[in-house]
């Protein structure tokens, strides 16, 4: 394996970028080589945002990933995660938080859209947002949402990306990295019994 | 030369000029390019040099304070996204014609696919229109690079170069090996009157030697390493490529082995290399972001019957940005989606912000409306344009900045009443204000709201040039104090707000109303930014 295709999506405001922000810093670290687009501007007032992150030991020519060549989609909201099928490998991952984001009218029904997701071949999902209030760490359900992709980055271990997230939230203090790390960890813990069921 | 950092495309551009001597940005905030200033205006690099980064008023005063800078003899840097060009085209094209002293980059950032703009003109245009040289960088470490070149080539002829940069180079991060940073310019005013006073007996001059220049940047852009020779040149081939700026990176993603590409990057387009590429191939598929400007280049260079293939002939969409996926289609390669698009899918555009203050504006202008049934509602850009989507449908129409006013302003003209205006506060001195004196001095009959929320805030809360003032602009400009009102926009001011609407629309000449509260995202942040430091 040498290259990892990632669509991360959400909606305005979830923290996807922070998501980013961490992979890039572990993969900047790490060496490999790493392209990341990001949708700035209108979209991100409460719209769909979406960020194409490639990460690769050898040179990456397109910013952005073509059709059917993502390993992986992580997603802070279901209906997110569907919106980028067609970018999904044939034998991809989707990592998704499971509870519906509803700011529109006509928001599909939750237990259609569950089973649409369920029905792919690969799928982690968690209420990562009901965990993280039960826990009390609420500002960190998208580091969840990191820990349960961890187990299908493969360019980067666990490791790493802990240490990345160390990295990017030591300004903030040692309580605040010290909850991400704990996130991550629920949801590493959650894929890694998905998948061994 | 070893550091690496991650940078988007638009850091990338600013990193470069810094490092390149700048001694002045000059910008008004527009997607793609916002963080290009924003960048300098946090570097420490910028603040120990002292280099000039405060947003302008529009790209139009940004423009002509750059030629200042250059004129004095330092390297001064113009930022905006494809439309601003249009606000600063007269100084663009006629900073060309003076030429420039101190080194002058001009960088439009074009957006293609209309992301966060009205349309998708591209910007390459306006340089080969103005006669300069143009710059497109494929990737970030070019545009880290090439930020010291254009300003080289700047000053050694005396141009202004533009540089073109598109949304997906913008917004996108990479790893940029960067240098050291090189010296500013000393203060050096230009003594040559006869250069930048463009009375006709000058401007001819000046406009002769811009001619007489042209063969110079030809010959830069043909010698330019920007522009080279990839792949196999050597046996006559069925398909060569001309991939300009980014659409280089989409034809490396697929490309077949051999597969011969001309790279470009620095124009005017070279002739002598489109022929030689002719001359081995049977054919050309140009690739290219935007409008087809090479693509019609390249068919008034070769024959008329030797086949040209891009955006024009249908190999490639006529419009909208270039995809790997677009791009691999017209090389001939198979792909495309493993999955179908899901069945549970819906639109999700984006709204204004919960609390938003343009919410209660427009919950109080509709609601004064359903009173008027020939009541039209001109928008203008910015957040406030959300407006015009559900729950709303508040306004008839978003042009370009400033046209609220001044097309609510010939409607009323015309006979429409009540012709209302909603422009934002930063918008409005971008290019409302004058509007505004056109429809005092005639007495029109049009109803203005500024809606105020102190910030530019669509491009993510940058300064706003008029805060403060403007009660005392519309004073100024001859808005009769007793139909200027400030309002503060929340639900339980609501009866106050719609009778003032109803009685300055019964009113027949100019009214203001400037509903005025700060924007939710930046309150959040200074908010956000308060806790931290009590910390």
């Amino acid at each position: 394996m040498n290259k990892r295709d990632i669509k991360l999506s959400g909606v305005g405001g979830q923290g996807i970028l922070t998501i980013a922000t961490v992979i890039g810093e572990a993969a900047t670290a790490a060496g490999l080589q790493l392209k990341q687009a990001e949708v700035h501007g209108m979209s991100q007032r409460g719209g769909d945002v979406q960020s194409d992150l490639r990460l690769a030991t050898d040179a990456i020519c397109s910013d952005l990933i073509p059709l059917g060549q993502a390993d992986l989609i992580i997603s802070m909201e279901p209906m997110e995660a569907l919106r980028y099928l067609p970018y999904l490998a044939p034998d991809g991952t989707v990592v998704t938080a499971s509870h519906p984001f509803v700011n529109i009218p006509n928001y599909p029904e939750e237990s259609a859209l569950l089973a649409e997701l369920d029905a792919l071949p690969h799928v982690v999902r968690l209420d990562i947002d009901a965990l993280a209030r039960e826990r009390q760490l609420p500002k960190s359900a998208n580091m969840i949402l990191l820990g349960m992709a961890a187990p299908f980055l493969g360019l980067l271990s666990e490791e790493q990306l802990r240490a990345a997230i160390a990295r990017v939230f030591a300004a903030k203090g040692d309580a605040v990295v010290e909850a991400n790390l704990q996130a991550f960890d629920l949801g590493l813990s959650h894929s890694q019994q998905t998948v061994s069921k | 030369m070893s550091e690496k950092r991650l940078l988007l495309g638009d850091e990338a551009v600013a990193l470069g000029a810094l490092h390149a001597g700048l001694s002045g940005v000059y910008a008004y905030p527009g997607t793609p390019s916002t963080e290009i200033t924003e960048y300098i205006q946090r570097s420490p690099l910028a603040r120990e040099r002292g280099v000039r980064s405060r947003w302008c008023t529009n790209e139009k005063t940004a423009m002509e304070a750059a030629l200042g800078m250059s004129y004095a003899g330092k390297r001064a840097l113009v930022c905006m996204k494809h439309v601003g060009m249009n606000v600063c085209a007269d100084a663009f094209v006629n900073s060309a014609v003076t030429g420039v002293k101190g080194g002058l980059v001009v960088l439009a950032a074009d957006d293609p696919s209309m992301h966060s703009s009205q349309n998708e003109q591209d910007s390459r245009f306006y340089g080969k229109f103005a006669m300069v040289p143009i710059f497109e960088p494929s990737d970030q470490q070019e545009a880290y690079e090439m930020v010291a070149e254009a300003f080289a080539l700047s000053e050694a002829l005396r141009l202004p170069v533009l540089m073109r940069l598109v949304t997906r180079l913008a917004h996108s991060r990479a790893a940029v090996e960067v240098g050291e940073p090189q010296a500013q310019n000393a203060l050096a005013p230009d003594d040559e009157r006869t250069r930048w006073v463009l009375l006709p007996g000058n401007a001819r001059r000046q406009y002769a030697s811009l001619v007489a220049k042209q063969a110079d940047i030809e010959a830069a852009a043909a010698k330019s390493r920007r522009n080279a020779c990839k792949g196999g040149w050597n046996d006559k081939k069925p398909l060569g490529v001309i991939a300009a700026g980014i659409a280089y990176n989409y034809v490396r993603e697929s490309a077949p082995a051999g597969l011969p590409v001309f790279k470009l990057s620095q124009y005017p387009l070279p002739a002598h290399q489109v022929q030689e590429l002719a001359a081995h191939c049977a054919s050309i598929l140009v690739v290219e972001d935007g409008q087809p400007f090479v693509e019609e280049q390249v068919r008034g260079i070769l024959d008329a019957s030797y086949p040209v293939q891009g955006r024009l002939t249908g190999e490639l969409p006529r419009m909208g940005e270039l995809t790997p996926d677009c791009v691999a289609k017209a090389l001939g390669q198979e792909g495309g989606p493993a999955f179908a698009a899901a069945h549970n899918l819906a639109p999700r555009p984006p709204q204004l912000c919960q609390g938003c203050g343009h919410r209660d504006v427009y919950a109080a202008l509709n609601k004064v409306a359903a009173e008027y049934p020939d009541a039209r509602i001109f928008g203008d850009i910015g957040c406030y344009t959300l407006g015009a989507l559900p729950p709303f449908r508040a306004i008839d129409s978003c042009v370009d900045m400033g046209a609220s006013i001044t097309m609510a302003k010939g409607a009323a003209d015309a006979g429409v009443h009540p012709a209302i205006a909603v422009i934002g506060d930063s918008t409005f001195t971008h290019s409302g204000m004058t509007g505004l004196l056109d429809a005092v001095n005639d007495g029109s009959a049009i109803t203005v709201i500024i809606s105020d929320n102190l910030t530019t805030a669509m491009t993510g809360g940058q300064d706003s040039a008029g805060t403060h003032k403007y009660e005392a602009i519309c004073l100024a400009l001859g808005v009769e104090r007793e139909h200027l009102h400030v309002v503060v926009p929340l639900p339980k001011n609501m009866d106050e707000i719609t009778r003032i609407l109803r009685e300055e629309i019964e009113y027949r000449g100019v009214s203001v109303i400037i509903p005025q509260r700060e924007c939710m995202q930046t309150l959040g942040r200074k908010l956000r930014q308060k806790k931290a430091k009590e910390q």
